[in-house]
């Protein structure tokens, strides 16, 4: 299958690791990688902020990047991206009155998926270390994101993944529905309320003793890592899709931009 | 403005109690600080919202329940005009009187007016959000009229010359201790020895209670559910409070949002089973009274209904927030949302306060309406509410269309933009481009630089100032993905940003050149 990859902004300039791994994931399992190069970012940030006029070309970008590209289907490793792409899109078109717009980012939004959406539902990994040979000897914690649960409704996919994944002691977070407190611009105009949120989630990934909080949208892991880095948790965060990559003879941490574990290399 | 007919051109906002005296992160940072008050919350809601999950789980068709709850409030919109004259015709027919209230103040004269003229100087009141909103107590008592709350939470909130700050649980801010202390301070003959035993309390408030009732002979309520069809009027309660209110005095005064009817009796099933779970996470509700008209010699011989508009006919002109009306008011929203649960309802300025207030009040009162519009983006938009509420209103939706219209409103009218303004612009034209991106990422290297030898940045400028409060931004990497992409299909011989070839596979991804250390 050609799958195009949709790096998303924040992946694509912060967390290039994930993106490589959401590549060796999908090449390992035999399918050729497409990046179609006109894409940029899917304009969340402008819609949920009220910047509608604004996200209109950012929408408009990411619809023409995507089809035109030569691919069967789309996949970002971020659920709310991916939610983005499917419910955003047509209604910021139908906002500014662009029926054709509508029509085409329809069309790609339902080629889109989100990663772990992709590889069980369309791909049929059902054991990420028999058909991934994923490896990863660490205690980690697992928060599902707001949007990943409940705009697409990924469900268990998420989980059920890490749980197949060789070698790791996979921690059940408490609490584990409530958001993290993110919000795009919610954690900078409500950055009170946010920290709050963000203190009770932080707490609650440390009491799982994980060495590491993984998810499947990169922003709400560099919000709790970011929170984490602040109040001098040695436990990180790390995304999903390079767990899922990560094997025996080339542990994340050879990839990885985000830190793994302070003080405790990756064997 | 009027047209010619004499008909306003525009249907005018509300007024009352829906406006915040300041904006949602000043007073929450203010509430935040209250340690007791986020207790009392926490403890609360997680209380709540686990026994609605319980019982809601236990009927296989909510879906389906949610989705006729749903169906029957949209097709009450779609014809409210025409609903509301055949409930008018059907009431009256019974024996009520209705009034017809355009905002706060007309309401509060109507009810005033009806109180002078049975000569009394007192009435019992049964919990009403929409007395809440139109603020009718004070004004009663600016009218020498003293209006005494009967159910248990608003006693206590009344005696403490507080405000709700739930709409289902006023009082969930204050635990047992503190209402014992308000009970010895403000209630009129309360035991010395009063415990905080919960029994024990609620022993005082009902011998307080009752020598309201019986001497009581005007009452005032709201009304959970208007059935057009016979002209009925139900309230939906726990205490039984409400039934003395609504059988023992010779007067009765309800008021009514306009948007509180259903088309039919029948329609009332599908409500009776939605209502009590989402509120009280209860199968069914201790009380469920309904009234029609004036019945000869049993009950309240004076029924009176001030039907209320105060700012729903603006609400229900707007195409995007118009679903907010269907709200019944349950607090589903409130107790799964993670900002009221840290914040308390008072940080929301309004009567309606939660998710569900984020909305209606900017919808009651107009966006442009002082400090109501810091409340759309008091909300992370997790979609908590959404998944609770058993009308399925749509609140994420609804908040990001008015975050849309505050914006909209401002444009042009600000002489320097915000710096949100510039940097949603400049990061419009920098997204909207795969090229343009690219040419900023080239950049990354220097915010390396800010990050310093331990490679987070700690301390942000202005707006982003928010973010490094509370957390650290990791050092952006040596090379973005894009870069990265281009370089290995330029070295696999392909032009950059085409693909590679399949056979190149994972090692190629990963050749030793373009391993990257960890740090
Ligand atoms: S918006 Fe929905 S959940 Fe919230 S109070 Fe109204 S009916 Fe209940």
């Amino acid at each position: 299958m050609r799958i195009a990859l949709f790096a998303t902004c924040i992946v694509d300039a912060m967390y290039p690791a994930t993106a490589k791994a959401t590549v060796r994931i999908l090449e390992r399992l035999g399918h050729e990688v497409v990046f179609p190069s006109g894409q940029a970012c899917c304009g969340q940030m402008h819609v949920n902020t009220g910047y509608l006029k604004e996200a209109v070309p950012v929408v408009a970008n990411h619809v023409a990047a995507f089809d035109t590209a030569d691919y069967d289907v789309a996949v970002a490793p971020s659920g709310s991206c991916v939610a983005s792409v499917k419910h955003q899109h047509p209604m910021v078109a139908r906002a500014c009155g662009d029926a054709a717009l509508e029509a085409r980012a329809t069309a790609v939004g339902t080629k889109t998926y989100e990663l772990s959406e992709l590889l069980v539902d369309v791909l049929g990994v059902t054991d990420a270390g028999a058909q991934l040979g994923s490896y990863f000897p660490h205690r980690v914690t697992y928060h599902p994101s707001c949007h990943g649960m409940r705009l697409l409704r990924l469900g268990d996919r998420q989980s059920r993944l890490l749980r197949t994944v060789q070698g790791i002691d996979l921690a059940e977070l408490p609490e584990q529905d409530q958001c993290c407190g993110f919000g795009g611009t919610f954690s900078m105009k409500n950055a009170d309320v946010s920290s709050a949120m963000l203190q009770d989630k932080a707490a609650n990934i440390e009491s799982t003793g994980a060495e590491l909080c993984t998810g499947g949208d990169a922003s709400c892991l560099m919000h709790i890592g970011g929170g984490l880095s602040r109040q001098g948790s040695s436990t990180t965060t790390l995304h999903l899709a390079e767990i899922l990559a990560s094997t025996m003879e080339e542990p994340a941490s050879v990839i990885g931009e985000v830190r793994v574990s302070t003080g405790k290399a990756l064997r | 403005m009027t047209t010619f007919l004499g008909m306003p051109a525009l249907p005018a906002f509300g007024s009352g109690n829906l406006f915040a005296g300041e904006s949602f992160p000043t007073a929450a940072h203010r509430e935040l600080g209250n340690a007791q008050l986020r207790a009392n919350l926490g403890h609360a809601t997680h209380t709540i919202r686990d026994k609605r999950q319980a019982v809601v789980a236990e009927l296989p068709d909510w879906e389906q329940l949610r989705d006729a709850g749903s169906a029957i409030k949209q097709a009450v919109m779609a014809r409210l005009p025409e609903l509301l004259e055949e409930f008018e015709t059907n009431f009256t027919a019974r024996g009520g009187v209705i009034h017809w209230a355009r905002d706060a103040r007309e309401a509060n004269e109507i009810v005033a007016g009806l109180v002078r003229d049975t000569g009394e100087t007192e009435v019992v009141k049964i919990k009403s959000m929409a007395t809440q909103e139109i603020g009718l107590n004070e004004y009663l008592e600016e009218q020498g009229i003293g209006a005494f709350e009967t159910d248990l939470a608003e006693l206590i909130v009344q005696l403490d010359h507080d405000k709700p700050s739930h709409i289902l649980v006023p009082a969930i801010h204050k635990n047992r201790t503190e209402i014992r202390d308000i009970f010895l301070r403000e209630m009129p003959g309360a035991d010395p020895a009063l415990t905080d035993d919960p029994s024990v309390l609620a022993m005082a408030a009902r011998e307080h209670l009752r020598r309201k009732f019986l001497t009581a002979k005007v009452a005032v309520s709201g009304a959970n559910f208007a059935l057009a069809d016979s002209g009925t009027l139900a309230v939906v309660e726990s205490e039984g409070n409400g039934r003395m209110c609504l059988t023992l005095p010779e007067t009765l005064i309800t008021v009514m949002g306009i948007e509180k009817l259903l088309p039919t009796w029948q329609d009332l099933e599908v409500f009776m089973q939605l209502l009590p779970r989402s509120s009280t996470g209860e199968r069914m509700n201790p009380y469920t009274s309904l009234w029609t008209g004036v019945t000869e010699g049993d009950g309240p011989q004076n029924v009176h209904l001030v039907l209320l508009d105060n700012g729903r006919s603006a609400a229900l002109a707007d195409e995007m927030g118009r679903s907010a009306l269907h709200c019944i008011r349950c607090s589903a929203c409130m107790n799964v949302c993670p900002v009221y649960e840290r914040t308390g309802g008072h940080a929301y300025g309004s009567t309606y306060p939660g998710p569900i207030g984020a909305i209606l009040s900017p919808l009651l009162t107009g966006i442009e309406a002082e400090e109501n519009n810091s409340l759309p983006y008091a909300s992370s938009l997790c979609g908590a509410c959404y998944d609770a509420c058993p009308v399925k209103i749509n609140i994420p939706d609804i908040l990001v269309h008015l975050r849309s219209v505050d914006v909209d409103s401002k444009r042009g009218k600000k002489k320097v933009p915000s710096q949100m303004d510039v940097g949603m612009k400049a990061a419009s034209w920098a997204l909207s481009s795969g090229k343009r991106l690219g040419l900023v990422e080239k950049g990354l290297p220097l915010g390396r630089l800010a990050a310093g030898p331990d490679r987070k940045i700690t301390k942000l400028p202005g707006i982003a100032a928010g973010w490094t409060q509370s957390r650290d931004i990791p050092a952006p990497p040596a090379q973005s993905f894009r870069d990265w992409w281009a370089k290995e299909h330029r070295n696999a011989g392909g032009a950059p940003g085409t693909p590679g070839t399949p056979e190149a596979g994972p090692s190629r991804t990963l050749s030793p050149d373009t391993k990257e250390t960890p740090q």
